[in-house]
């Protein structure tokens, strides 16, 4: 595999100052670009949120990040990853990481087949925050992630 | 040394928590072996650890374990990784 994270994220993947009312509203759109790309179906959408409802909102990892998942199951059709930036950061409960301002979506396979993109995402998140939510289009965002690649 | 870290899915956070956790123990010059786990698994998986780290929602339910439960907030914070490491790594 030579993709890169950047080459991973086609437009459709992408959703920039995306308007969410709520945090389910946000995962939604996060879910509704995994089905876009052909990653996922529905169901999934809505395994994430049940995934929140459940289990808590441990998916926010970090200060303003939320990493929209469920486990690989028939909703899966292939691994990929979408990017929703928020015009207006939501509440997902979480007492040390609220507001979220940035989701991504995630769906993967089974458990080792998406491990290089985790790397470069980790690699990539951990950088300027600020800079890749001010991206203005795909192309812009896809740029400043190829910056922050390794 | 064995060290679980826990999610919920274990496909996302608890990957994420692994590679960071394998790199600041690489830096800190630590053997150790971490593992993924989701929270369904986490428990037995736990039993023989020494370290198990996660995020909050988990703690809790990982309940009476000879590990130490680690809770971290930033998953991408190494600092705050070696740091809650070092204090819970035996001398």
């Amino acid at each position: 595999m030579s993709d890169t994270l950047a080459d991973e994220l086609s437009d459709d993947a992408i959703v920039l100052h995306a308007d969410a009312s709520d945090w389910r509203s946000a995962v939604r759109i996060a879910g509704d670009a995994l089905v876009a790309t052909g990653s996922t179906t529905d169901e999934y959408t809505a395994e994430m949120i049940r995934a929140v409802e459940e289990l808590g909102p441990y998916i926010v990892i970090a200060p303003s990040i939320a990493l929209a998942h469920s486990r690989p199951s028939p909703a899966v059709l292939k691994t990929g990853l979408s990017w929703v930036s928020l015009a207006t950061p939501v509440e997902f409960g979480h007492s040390a990481n609220d507001p979220v301002r940035l989701i991504v979506g995630l769906a993967a396979v089974d458990h080792d087949s998406h491990l290089a993109t985790m790397s470069n995402l980790a690699g990539v998140l951990s950088g300027d925050l600020d800079r890749l939510l001010e991206a203005t289009s795909a192309e812009q965002l896809r740029e400043i992630i190829r910056e922050n690649t390794q | 040394m064995k060290i679980v870290a826990v999610c919920g899915m274990g496909i996302g956070t608890s990957v994420l928590l692994k590679m960071n956790a394998e790199k600041v123990l690489r830096t800190l010059g630590v053997d150790a072996d971490v593992e993924a786990a989701d929270i369904g698994v986490a428990r037995g998986m736990a039993r023989d650890a020494q370290i198990v780290l996660t995020s909050e929602e988990f703690a809790d339910e990982i309940g009476e374990v000879p590990a130490n439960v680690i809770i971290i907030d930033n998953f991408f914070d190494l600092e705050e990784i070696t740091a809650k490491l070092k204090a819970a790594l035996p001398e």
